[in-house]
């Protein structure tokens, strides 16, 4: 049985089905991300001052941090590339610029994985402070956020882009609602990055 | 389709049969998924009650030998002489509330009447994403089999209340481990289901179903998913911190300095008790008007249905609806008067909750208002959704000194809070919920239920459930707390009012029995009940066009609205009832 604008929009809204269902499932991650940096207000204004002080014995990589942050922007701009090359029916072009996006995840997670174990060998564990508990948290699960958008777009630039030669549009639209997500897993790190890294 | 389906040009290409799995266990119609939420909504509401009625047995003789059950509960639960310990009363307590909100009423008032309904009375074919439908169930179901599974765990499961208030439940040796990763299942259960709710209510509607004249119950689905969708967040990031503080011992919940059993607790210290309140409650307030709003939309069905009238203020009660759902976002702290938040964060909480009665009061009022002058039937249906009105009526206004922070005082963790919250949520939502498996019963098997057990069902439950509740109404001004384990015997302030448990434990148990005609009466009517039609109850809603029980893709015919959807007794008509959509035949 086909559901009607799973692909074509609906003539009143203007949108398929799956761009209102990539909304709000973002509307949920903004109140989950949200309600962590409310944690981080809240451990921050109760640490009777002692916030700078686990801040500066955290030592966190700056420099890497900021390749990290070049790293996503440029993953957020091949997202685009890719969708845009569907949309102008570039398979080849499409499946570079996907690739290149997962790779960029890819190349975010290595860069972190050696910023967490840097960290574990100078004894710096969640356990050690809450500064470092939220760090580790918020980035651990912006992480595994991170890992969700690769599997995804994964999905679509390999197996899922047989699509192409059936129905293209639908492809093209799925393409930019997985590219909704990891503009907004993108977002969440330029947040992540100034407030635990810079302030 | 196994079923002969009505041949429409539409369905012919679905004629091939479908394996038994793909079919009734990993199906992704609607209709199907409706039904497997709500059967394990109703067993796990079972099993819940259950629990309860084991430990209403100590409450009422305390320290006295369990019987029957004594010998297999295993010594971590039963003293030496075979009745209950402390520990196991906590367990109960704790699984009692977590099973019969997140396993119980929301997977059937939600998941069981949201996905049967909604898309019927919307006139859609099925949800937007019917295998996220299918995802959403299994999430449910996996978060079920991890809360039940925890009661085998070597320390029992969790017992920490369904709060589970930390810096008590960050440090239990009890399976709270087990909650929350069970926890962490059902709310992304409930977040696929909202994400599907709300896309279905938007984009599926049939042409001609505008807004306003969506039937309540719709209404009331789609506010209930934008909380789900909302509110369940920041829980889940609660759960994810706590879940951190008991595996990686960090102290997102722990205080400086935390003193377990006479020693330092090992833990760095820093973190803020209160913090888990807040992003508990957050979720937790909604939560109680994700268990009410489906409850109000069947009721507003039934009511409009068997009183042969129009809803009076429509209108009204959507806008009221509304409202209510904003408001539930920012009265969380009510729950927390006695924390030491302070008087400026009291008064406004206290204010905004003193608000959000209005539109509970505007939709109750106008559900009464409704019945003035219809020509009402009686039957097992109504009468559920009459028995919800005055019951869910004392559960709200009993609510009121609740939300005062001076009256909430003494009141605080006492039985009479206990009272509160049953009245609104099991003679009221759960009656709600009897009244809907009573009146779209014959939607999903094509029979009705007997209206004889029904009537045996409904009597004995409205006085055994206030035979349990109102006792501890007045327990509760008394003074008695909500968490001793031997119902207070052993304070002298109980002692005039704790007589009263024993009646209560005999009410519980007398409701278990009044449950035997519905369970007979359920299984019973499926294959024996009176053959009904595709529109037994001579409803307007676009759902009884469909064939009963509906096939694959709901309709057999093209569904256009053309009115509002409670035309009932309309002057000049031939018929007490103008459906919403009628057949283009006629």
């Amino acid at each position: 049985m086909e559901i009607p604008y799973t692909v074509e929009a609906h003539p009143e809204t203007g949108l398929n089905n799956g761009k209102i269902g990539i909304w709000l499932f973002l509307t949920s991650e903004v109140m989950l991300f949200g309600a962590l940096f409310a944690t981080f207000i809240m451990l921050r204004l109760g640490s009777d001052g002692q916030w700078a002080h686990m801040q500066e014995e955290a030592e966190l990589n700056i420099p890497l941090a900021t390749i990290n942050t070049i790293v996503l922007i440029a993953s957020s701009l091949t997202m685009v590339m890719a969708w845009a090359s569907l949309m102008r029916g570039q398979l080849g072009r499409f499946k570079l610029f996907g690739w290149a996006t997962v790779g960029c995840g890819g190349i975010f997670l290595v860069i972190k994985y050696f910023e967490y174990t840097a960290k574990f060998a100078h004894d710096h564990f969640p356990s050690s402070n809450t500064y470092l508990a939220i760090y580790f948290t918020m980035t651990g699960l912006h992480a595994l956020h991170v890992i969700g958008g690769m599997a995804w777009n994964a999905y679509f630039t390999g197996p899922g882009s047989k699509l192409f030669h059936t129905n293209r549009q639908w492809l093209t639209d799925r393409v930019e609602h997985s590219g909704l997500f990891w503009h907004f897993v993108d977002l969440v790190w330029i947040f992540l990055f100034p407030v635990f890294y810079l302030l | 389709m196994a079923e002969p389906v009505h041949a429409s040009p539409a369905h012919e290409e679905h004629h091939h049969e479908q394996s038994f799995w793909r079919k009734y266990i990993f199906s992704t119609d609607h209709k199907v998924i409706g039904v497997q939420y709500a059967v394990t909504g109703l067993a796990f509401l079972l099993f819940g009650f259950g629990l309860m009625m084991v430990m209403r047995w100590q409450l009422a003789y305390p320290d006295t030998p369990i019987p029957w059950l004594g010998s297999l509960l295993g010594e971590n639960r039963v003293g030496a002489n075979g009745s209950m310990l402390p520990d196991f009363y906590n367990e109960l307590g704790a699984m009692h509330g977590t099973i019969m909100v997140f396993l119980g009423v929301v997977p059937l008032a939600v998941g069981g009447f949201g996905n049967f309904v909604m898309p019927l009375q919307l006139g859609a074919p099925d949800m937007a994403f019917p295998r996220i439908n299918m995802i959403s169930y299994w999430c449910l179901f996996m978060g079920g089999v991890t809360m039940f599974g925890s009661f085998f765990l070597p320390n029992g499961a969790a017992g920490n209340g369904w709060t589970s208030y930390s810096p008590l439940a960050d440090t239990a040796l009890n399976g709270q481990t087990a909650w929350l990763i069970g926890m962490i299942f059902l709310i992304t259960s409930s977040l696929l289901g909202a994400i599907n709710f709300i896309t279905t209510a938007i984009q599926l509607r049939a042409p001609g179903m505008t807004w306003m004249r969506l039937p309540f119950f719709c209404w009331a689905q789609i506010v209930t998913a934008f909380l789900l969708l909302l509110a369940f967040p920041p829980l889940e990031a609660a759960g994810v911190l706590q879940l951190m503080d008991r595996v990686a011992s960090t102290s997102f919940f722990i205080p400086e300095g935390l003193v377990i059993g006479g020693e330092v607790a090992e833990f760095s210290g820093g973190g803020s008790p209160l913090l888990w309140q807040h992003l508990f409650w957050f979720l937790a307030h909604p939560e109680v008007y994700v268990l009410i709003l489906p409850a109000m939309g069947i009721v507003a069905e039934v009511i409009a249905n068997n009183s042969r009238k129009p809803l009076w203020g429509y209108r009204s009660m959507v806008y009221s609806l509304i409202f209510l759902g904003f408001m539930s976002f920012i009265v969380w702290a009510h729950h927390m008067f006695i924390t030491g938040m302070g008087s400026v964060m009291s008064t406004f909480f206290q204010t905004t909750t003193m608000i959000i009665s209005i539109p509970s009061v505007i939709i109750l009022s106008a559900l009464f208002i409704s019945l003035w002058g219809g020509s009402i039937r009686f039957n097992t249906a109504m009468l559920f959704a009459l028995g919800f009105l005055p019951m869910f009526g004392i559960g709200g206004l009993t609510g009121l000194p609740l939300g005062l922070s001076a009256a909430d005082i003494p009141l605080h963790d006492t039985y009479y809070v206990i009272g509160h919250f049953h009245y609104v949520v099991a003679p009221g939502t759960l009656f709600a919920l009897f009244a809907g498996v009573y009146y779209w019963f014959p939607k999903v098997t094509g029979r009705k239920m007997n209206e004889f057990l029904g009537k045996l069902h409904f009597w004995p439950s409205l006085v055994f459930m206030n035979g349990v509740f109102f006792p501890m109404m007045i327990q509760g001004l008394n003074g008695v707390s909500r968490r001793l384990a031997d119902g207070g015997i052993t304070y002298d302030f109980a002692g005039e009012v704790a007589g009263l448990n024993r009646m209560m434990s005999v009410s519980a148990w007398c409701l278990a029995v009044a449950q035997i005609p519905f369970i007979i009466n359920f299984f019973m009517s499926i294959r024996n009940g009176k053959k009904a039609g595709r529109n037994p109850w001579n409803s307007t809603t676009v759902e009884w066009l469909a064939p009963s029980p509906a096939p694959h893709g709901n309709f057999d015919q093209p569904i256009e609205v053309v009115r509002g959807p409670y035309e009932y007794s309309v002057p000049g008509s031939d018929k007490d009832y103008v459906p919403q959509a009628e057949p283009a035949s006629t």
